[in-house]
């Protein structure tokens, strides 16, 4: 069995992304540097990506685990789930 | 904008609200149970394994109907260094005395919200409850999109987050020390391979829990649970190390799965879904209060989960949690008493059962789990012992004390251990 990339493994589950309606936003200003960084290293989904000396973020493969809400302790970070019926769909869980 | 009234509104159907709604609507109160997922399970994972006390106390052999997957026969506790897995491994069937179970939460959680649905309660998917209303101090309902709806009670049951709670203010944020972050792949394989390579017989699964090189030596383990035709395999990480380490828990996964004494018995496996979910293994440390006016919390919003490093429990607290949560709305309702007070018999119930006793009992693990040498350390000792025990190459052979303690005195030292090792003992 080959090691998946974390897209292959997005790509297996199933989501309903709720277009234009991100339940993560992110505010640089205030969010800690070093708190954004630890989520890029932990975020399970790679919703976080290190892209030269910026972060790139985008919800749309969420998992919705809280882990960036914890480590960033809410500080810079708007953190809701989807809306109901948005996101990710487990089948199995 | 509508209204309306329950006597209970529960929010999230995984096994403590479920639990929670179908013990309350047995005794005739009007629940209302919230599930933001498009069915209940949707949005839950977990390792996967249900201790079925609980369960069965409330729904006598449960098992004979509820979609579990396999009864677990067998237990395994793996040390990993990269070359070398250590194992104690117990295959008994005694253990079906109190039998325990692999589960998959999407069909699990969706059976027990039917069983709350079947004994009356009403259940609403894909709704996210957005926050608690509070008038004077005291919930009364819970506001959904522009829906306001009112109750007497509201059953927190929102899972680790405890988002709810937060904003509120009735529970301060989650502290990174306090939770773990998981991930998990199910893997496709037929049913008569998982047999044959965990040496399984019938209907039965395998649980097996790794420590060391599966997390690269951070605080957390791996898991597999073998279910009928997959297998569940993943990683526990406290979310706090990730603030200072190298490690992606994305890749550790990846990893994990390519140990020589993984790889053997996924191979040939179908990754079906990746799913991850935050745990909270804070024991008595990060319990938000359990009770307020007109709210009560529940299962993992509330805390109750319980990790040993050889046992990792939560869904049996959570069922025990919502039942006892039940019985005190029940109560409640007879005084006509939503107050704290009227409703502090689900406390008491939760200090009386295992649900805060075993949580008291272990209160020290958490602490104890945070000393690095277990993770990052004593695999690598266990390693150098075993490998010794089991080595002729030809030298002079020396006594095997000699030879041990030779292997500790290079891995930290007699000292270091022997304290780790009372801590431990303490501790557990």
């Amino acid at each position: 069995m080959k090691k998946l990339s974390i897209e292959e493994r997005l790509g297996i589950d199933k989501f309903a992304v709720d277009d234009g309606m991100p339940h993560i936003v992110i505010d640089k200003e205030i969010c800690a540097k070093s708190a954004l960084e630890a989520c890029v290293r932990a975020c399970p989904a790679g919703c976080y990506v290190k892209d030269g000396a910026e972060i790139r973020f985008d919800y749309a493969g969420c998992l919705e685990c809280g882990t960036c809400r914890v480590l960033c302790q809410s500080k810079g970070l708007k953190w809701e789930y989807p809306r109901g019926t948005f996101g990710v769909e487990f089948r199995y869980g | 904008m509508s209204e309306e009234r329950f006597d209970a509104i529960v929010v999230g159907a995984g096994p403590a609200g479920s639990i929670a709604a179908y013990c309350m609507a047995k005794e005739g109160l009007e629940v209302l149970l919230i599930e933001r997922g498009t069915a209940p399970g949707a949005k839950n994972s977990s390792g996967g394994r249900l201790y079925g006390h609980s369960l069965n106390k409330i729904m006598p052999n449960f098992w004979e109907e509820a979609p579990v997957e396999c009864q677990v026969t067998r237990e395994t506790v793996t040390f990993l260094t990269d070359k070398t897995a250590v194992s104690l491994d117990v295959k008994s069937e005694k253990f079906g005395d109190e039998p325990s179970f692999t589960v998959l939460r999407s069909k699990f959680d969706a059976w027990l919200a039917e069983k709350a649905e079947e004994a009356g309660a009403m259940l609403a998917c894909g709704v996210r409850a957005d926050e608690l209303i509070v008038k004077d101090g005291k919930v009364i309902g819970v506001l959904c999109d522009e829906d306001e709806m009112f109750a007497d009670v509201v059953i927190e049951a929102d899972g680790a987050n405890a988002w709810l709670a937060q904003k509120a203010g009735i529970r301060g944020e989650l502290s990174p020390k306090h939770v773990a972050s998981c991930v998990k792949e199910v893997i496709e394989l037929p049913r008569q391979v998982i047999k044959d390579r965990f040496n399984l017989t019938g209907e039965t699964g395998a649980a097996q829990l790794f420590v060391g090189e599966c997390t690269q030596g951070l605080q957390g383990g791996g898991f597999i649970y073998t279910n009928k035709e997959s297998i569940s395999l993943g990683l526990v990480v406290t979310t706090e190390v990730f603030l200072d380490t190298e490690y992606k828990l994305a890749d550790l996964i990846e990893e994990f799965k390519m140990h020589p004494a993984v790889q053997p018995l996924i191979e040939g496996g179908k990754v079906v879904e990746y799913s991850a979910h935050l745990v909270p293994e804070g024991g008595l440390g990060m319990m938000p209060p359990l009770v307020s006016d007109g709210l009560l919390i529940v299962g993992d919003a509330a805390g109750l989960v319980l990790n040993i490093g050889y046992q990792v429990r939560g869904m049996d607290f959570a069922i025990a949690s919502g039942e006892a949560a039940a019985y005190a709305v029940v109560t409640a309702k007879k005084l006509g008493d939503y107050s704290k007070q009227g409703l502090g018999v689900y406390q008491t119930a939760l200090e009386k059962s295992f649900v805060l006793q075993d949580l008291k009992t272990y209160a020290k693990v958490p602490e104890f789990l945070e000393n690095k040498r277990i993770f990052a350390k004593y695999p690598a000792l266990v390693e150098e012992m075993m490998v010794k025990l089991f080595t002729v190459d030809g030298t002079l052979a020396k006594p095997l004390g000699k030879s041990m303690f030779g292997t500790i005195k290079r891995h930290g030292g007699v000292v270091q251990l022997a304290k780790d090792a009372w801590k431990g003992v303490r501790a557990l």
